[in-house]
């Protein structure tokens, strides 16, 4: 209980801080309008649910238990068993429904309780609802939504802290984003459910507590950020920082302390993952020549050796200062142990060892 | 009181011997000490009544379910109220789609040994469970096939050519090329792609139906699948999905006896796949899949069910793999080339037909033989237009991979075109369509 207590305060610690730098930082107009991650994916689904009748909501707990994060509090009480179903615990089956019912003509959003428990059910999200289209030379769209929360949360060990990002980024086929802030959540699941390819959308469980600012131009129903399209959080001019999801709240940490040190960061929140907005970051580095990606999961094929990748085969290759740096999760399982967690995930001094080793100063 | 009563009239026990037989059992009970409204288990998980002494059901103890033939081996009804009393022209068409498919059959099967085409699966012995399904659909009812169910769409009329086309990929196929032969698929037709995933189009074909029934539009789904493929996960949570949610699907086994090399007792220890439909609750029917008729009927008897009811309806086809599972398997390395010839000669759904309409005098000796030529020359003329058909335009290959063609992949498609223009006698472009 002791354990639990501290867990939860110091996430609510975390968010608090990440509260302080979204209203600074954001580059979104000034508004005097908060709104809670969790509380921005639920205005969107129950606003594509208002819109267009073929749209549907199922997983587990989604319906009268409001969702195993209370995501979809309310939803069902408001729409009924027809757009909210609750399923049986079964995600290779529910994936597949939600396929079929795709193939068939309605919009489904799929919610997995995490990515960890869509390992049960990838072989519909890959082999069927990803290559459909493809093979069957068109005649087949699976216009579908899966999302639900991604990566580390708090005190949930290996089996519940993975990071999935790489493993859908891979597949033609799909898109994939990774939102950050609640207009990221509201724009982007808002453009995945009016999408017709298939969409994985990969939320975070520690975020969904967090109040950002929001745009009027974000709270209408229309508000839609296309794929492809990375946001500068900050600018800045000595170094690039590009992270997608919890990690941009980092370097945004990261680069308001190197204020004091002279250091002006540019902070890229990539939002969509496949497509990767290349041109943004290619852009950045030709200004800044200096470039640390910042993720959560692990390195090996991580979204940061992506990123590498991309800028050696570019153009911004020639105005690097330094080799592109990466700051990713420990190469370990997730241990439970608060300690070990901690250490096992990118904290705020590890993007700032990586900022100075590449600006060579200490 | 009165619910006894109700129960006792239903099952149609007389009025006078309901109320006298209640007394009865209300005395008895009341020497037991205790009323049946709190003797009765109240679980939210099962209805049901308590047992005093251990209630083990152990299903070697039971009988298999029934197998529903309404023609036998020689043509002839066993109950003439079975027979559907089709017109000459579907008694005709239906034995012709069977024959047809057979030889098409043979055709490209042989084209695979000789290194026409990559591969092949061909659907001997079971052409019955095909057309006598299809025939009592509606034409608009979506199927989800696994891979064996050509017949459905020759039914339903796609064109010869179309089959022969995708077996070669070329520029007509209406898959663009991009799947292994058998992989149809054709939105006219209300027929899915076929996708290599075994069983996948189970929960899909819920999920489908799920979308029929808030549609409204009085159609079902149909989800063919075999005995081997019945035991992936995927088809627990398409039955059990479908029945909760009451989905208006229809689940077709094809129980052929094989699972490549797998014989069905190493697959399944129970009854077959329609014993397990009781335990999620749906019903089931079993039949003789080499009887056309047999499976029409119930084919026809589960449609009306899962229309009018919005529920599934598991049909287990008991029917026999005459062939080889596909072009890769040799079956003779699991089972005897005897066992095989004495299932053909036995029990071949095409000859049972055959039986049928000589006794009906629409058949005889001489039809046969026109239409083996026939069907023969059709067959071999399609496949030598199909053949000599180009492949699709090369850059064809980047397309649908998303319903618009991102920048990065037109990028890509590009580059290729360039490089391929640009070293064109590498390459042997006589064989495809021009590059645009």
């Amino acid at each position: 209980m002791a354990t639990l207590c501290k867990t939860i305060s110091s996430a609510t610690r975390q968010a608090s801080k990440l509260n302080q730098f979204s209203r600074l930082l954001s580059t979104t107009q000034r508004c005097n309008v908060q709104m809670a991650v969790r509380d921005a994916l639920n205005s969107a689904i129950d606003e594509e649910i208002e819109r267009d009748e073929k749209v549907f909501l199922l997983g587990e707990e989604v319906a009268q238990y409001d969702g195993a994060y209370k995501v979809t509090k309310g939803l069902w009480k408001k729409w009924g068993d027809k757009r909210v179903l609750d399923t049986p615990i079964t995600e290779m089956g529910f994936a597949g429904i939600a396929v079929g019912a795709a193939m068939a003509g309605l919009r489904p959003i799929c919610e997995f309780m995490t990515f960890n428990f869509s390992m049960q059910a990838i072989d519909q999200v890959i082999n069927s609802a990803a290559k459909t289209y493809y093979m069957s030379a068109g005649q087949v769209p699976v216009p579908i939504v899966f999302r639900g929360p991604n990566g580390a949360a708090a005190g949930v060990a290996a089996q519940h802290s993975q990071c999935f990002a790489s493993w859908y980024s891979q597949c033609p086929g799909l898109i994939v984003a990774s939102p950050f802030s609640s207009e990221d959540c509201r724009g982007l699941l808002k453009s995945a459910v009016r999408n017709e390819n298939p969409v994985v959308l990969l939320e975070n469980e520690l975020m969904y507590g967090t109040a950002f600012d929001v745009s009027e131009e974000a709270l209408s129903k229309d508000f839609l950020i296309p794929f492809g399209k990375a946001k500068i959080e900050r600018t800045g001019s000595h170094i690039t920082l590009v992270a997608h999801s919890k990690a941009v709240g980092l370097c945004l940490e990261a680069a308001n302390e190197l204020i004091g040190q002279g250091v002006e960061c540019e902070v890229i929140n990539l939002r969509s993952l496949r497509p990767l907005d290349d041109q943004t970051i290619i852009e950045s580095v030709m200004k800044t020549n200096h470039l640390v990606a910042v993720e959560g999961g692990w390195h090996h094929c991580g979204i940061g050796a992506e990123v590498v990748a991309l800028i050696m085969e570019s153009q911004a290759f020639n105005y690097l200062d330094a080799p592109v740096l990466r700051v990713t999760g420990a190469d370990v399982p997730m241990p439970y142990a608060k300690t070990l967690e901690d250490l096992a995930l990118p904290q705020v001094k590890n993007v700032l060892t990586a900022v100075k080793k590449s600006l060579n100063i200490s | 009181m009165y619910r006894t009563v109700s129960r006792l009239l239903r099952i149609g026990v007389p009025r006078a011997s309901c109320n006298s037989l209640v007394r009865t059992f209300t005395v008895s009970q009341a020497r037991c000490a205790s009323t049946s409204e709190v003797d009765k288990p109240n679980f939210p998980g099962s209805k049901s009544k308590f047992v005093s002494q251990p209630f083990l059901l152990d299903p070697d103890d039971m009988e298999g379910i029934p197998v529903y033939r309404a023609m036998n081996r020689d043509g002839v009804f066993v109950d003439e109220s079975q027979d559907p009393k089709f017109d000459d022209n579907t008694i005709l068409k239906m034995y012709k789609d069977m024959t047809l498919l057979n030889t098409m059959d043979r055709v490209l099967y042989d084209s695979q040994r000789q290194g026409r085409i990559s591969f092949y699966m061909t659907n001997y012995g079971e052409e019955g469970t095909h057309i006598g399904s299809a025939a009592a659909l509606d034409p608009k009812d979506l199927v989800f096939g696994q891979y064996r169910e050509v017949g459905v769409l020759m039914w339903r009329g796609f064109p010869l050519i179309q089959f022969i086309h995708q077996c070669y990929g070329n520029c007509k196929d209406l898959g663009k090329g991009r799947q292994m032969p058998v992989h149809y698929g054709t939105k006219d037709f209300h027929f899915v792609t076929i996708s290599s995933s075994l069983a996948t189009q189970m929960p899909q074909a819920s999920g489908a139906a799920y979308a029929y029934k808030r549609k409204k539009n009085g159609l079902c789904v149909i989800c063919y699948f075999g005995e081997g493929a019945a035991s992936e996960g995927d088809a627990h949570a398409a039955f059990n999905f479908a029945a909760v949610l009451d989905c208006p699907v229809i689940f077709f086994c094809r129980n052929n006896g094989y699972a490549i090399s797998t014989p069905t007792k190493e697959q399944y220890r129970g009854d077959g796949i329609a014993a397990r439909a009781a335990g999620y609750g749906i019903p089931c029917i079993r039949v003789d899949g080499n009887d056309v008729f047999a499976v029409y009927n119930a084919t026809k008897r589960a449609r009306e069910l899962c229309i009018s009811q919005s529920r599934p309806v598991v049909i287990e086809a008991m029917t026999y793999r005459i062939g080889h599972h596909s072009t890769s398997d040799d079956s003779s390395a699991y089972r005897s080339v005897d066992e095989v010839n004495y299932r053909d000669r036995s029990d071949n759904p095409i000859t049972r037909f055959r039986n049928y309409m000589t006794n009906r005098g629409v058949w005889d000796e001489d039809k046969e033989k026109q239409w083996k030529l026939e069907s023969r020359k059709m067959v071999m003329k399609a496949f030598a237009e199909a053949e000599n058909e180009k492949k699709g335009q090369p850059e064809s290959f980047f397309e649908d991979v998303y319903k618009k063609m991102p920048p990065h992949i037109e990028k890509q498609m590009n580059e290729m075109k360039q490089h391929v223009k640009q070293y064109k006698e590498h390459y042997p472009l006589e064989h495809f369509q021009p590059m645009s």
